[in-house]
């Protein structure tokens, strides 16, 4: 993968994508405490969560001012921050840092919007290369299904009501999940994902993740990564079975 | 470089515009910091003005959207390079898609203090990456001239000094410490921004202005090149109403 810097920090990097309903969250949260268990220093890092940009958003959002091309530099900003004072400096610490999506998901969106994709992908080259990405594969259906349960009202932009794809709020968001769904499907080989499919059950799905990560990473995670030392650890026999 | 015509795109069509539809004239005015750019863009409005154009007078970090969130960006002390050009960038394109677009396709002159060339001069002189800079602004349009105010580093300090009397921590570039104070600081990150700005120079056609000398010689400079952006015979009737007029 060209588009992005190499990682040449001692901490690791482990992203999940997906669409809104994939469960990526869950999965993230539930091997970040599996690390955590084994002493690991973990952090996380959600989308769209810089305190610095959050003001500019919320005016662009409420007003709705945003352009797709705006919108694309709103959201590139805000990684900036997260990735400048946040990402970098704990992946240099030693953590293995678990974001909840990455610039994949601006790949997705912002082409979704409008914008071309060589120029989303160049806008994110600043950004590190991650060590695992994990993309959670799941048909449109079930995914709108867990979403419009009915307990989540849609705002405008997460609808994609801005495409102007229908005036209906439910039916915009169909159709704007479904795009986004195309160029994930569309990107996924070409970024290297690791395609969890998401139809299966919680257990099933952490299961493959976890060995993933071991596989991939296990060496790291013992002899490189920032270690709590021993003998403030929860949980370390059970860090012992899995290592 | 490919010769790219006025009001076309550089690298990067933004989504939803016809650039066809533009009329108006955009001018940018781009230099160093305390060069004397503002006074310029005053003088030029009235001028533009008094002889019967609509002049649009923006500038960087002016957006509705992101100006109150740059400014208290600046305020604290986690703004990272990157993260400060992305903000200016995004300021910019609102401003492009909902001031200076719409302000062209009525016809307005859109004079602008700093265009993309000092958001890439300050990535660069942070050391941020030149072709990703200029890649991330390829959507910015075509101007139909840039006026680059050239002058030396010590002509900045001593308008620097002999003005606002102090030195500014954003123009020091003090974020990234070129040095050990404000005054070492300035120099080096100012020499940095005129070495990128010398360099685009040619790249983009700047139009160099010698500023060095005092703002009647630069005004008297910018207006007879400014004159031949219009039509010969249009400025002559709006010339001869506007003295007319006076």
């Amino acid at each position: 993968m060209p588009y992005f810097q190499p990682n040449r920090f001692r901490g690791k990097l482990i992203v999940v994508e997906g669409i809104d309903g994939s469960g990526k969250s869950t999965q993230l949260s539930l091997l970040s405490q599996w690390l955590r268990s084994q002493g690991i220093a973990v952090s996380f890092s959600e989308w769209n969560s810089s305190p610095l940009v959050k003001e500019t958003t919320r005016r662009g959002k409420k007003k709705a001012m945003f352009t797709p091309t705006s919108f694309s530099l709103i959201h590139a900003t805000d990684f900036a921050d997260r990735l400048e004072t946040y990402i970098i400096p704990l992946l240099k610490a030693g953590a293995v840092v678990c974001a909840d999506r990455y610039a994949y998901t601006a790949y997705a969106r912002d082409v979704v919007r409008g914008v071309s994709r060589r120029w989303v992908r160049n806008l994110y080259r600043f950004a590190i290369r991650p060590n695992l990405s994990f993309y959670f594969k799941v048909p449109l259906d079930i995914a709108l299904g867990r979403i419009l349960g009915g307990r989540h009202a849609l705002k405008y932009y997460e609808a994609g009501m801005d495409l102007g794809l229908s005036r209906n709020i439910e039916e915009s968001f169909r159709l704007f999940q479904g795009r986004i769904l195309e160029e994930y499907e569309m990107m996924s080989d070409e970024m290297g994902f690791h395609v969890i499919d998401a139809t299966q059950s919680i257990e099933a799905q952490q299961r493959q993740m976890r060995e993933i990560v071991m596989r991939e990473l296990g060496d790291s995670l013992r002899d490189e990564v920032l270690h709590l030392p021993i003998g403030e650890r929860n949980g370390s026999e059970e860090a012992s079975r899995i290592l | 470089m490919a010769p790219k015509k006025p009001l076309e795109f550089y690298s990067e069509a933004l989504p939803g515009v016809d650039t066809t539809e533009l009329q108006g004239k955009l001018i940018v005015i781009e230099g160093p910091d305390a060069v004397g750019r503002t006074t310029q863009i005053v003088r030029l409005q009235e001028w533009l003005e008094h002889r019967g154009h609509a002049v649009l007078a923006t500038g960087l970090a002016r957006s509705a959207l992101a100006r109150k969130g740059i400014q208290r960006a600046k305020q604290g002390n986690t703004l990272g390079p990157i993260t400060m050009t992305l903000f200016y960038a995004t300021d910019f394109a609102d401003r492009l898609e909902n001031e200076i677009i719409p302000a062209l396709r009525a016809g307005f002159i859109v004079l602008t203090d700093r265009y993309i060339f000092s958001l890439i001069a300050r990535g660069v002189a942070r050391g941020e990456d030149r072709l990703w800079l200029e890649r991330v602004a390829g959507f910015a349009l075509v101007p139909h001239a840039i006026y680059y105010l050239k002058a030396d580093v010590s002509d900045l300090v001593s308008r620097v000094v002999f003005g606002r009397g102090r030195f500014d921590y954003w123009e020091s570039g003090m974020d990234m410490r070129f040095g050990q104070d404000m005054h070492d600081s300035f120099v080096k990150y100012q020499t940095r921004i005129i070495q990128s700005l010398d360099h685009m120079a040619k790249r983009y056609h700047f139009t160099v202005i010698d500023a060095s000398r005092g703002p009647d010689a630069i005004f008297r400079d910018l207006q007879k090149s400014i004159s031949k952006l219009f039509p010969p015979s249009g400025l002559r009737q709006t010339r001869t109403r506007g003295a007319a007029g006076a």
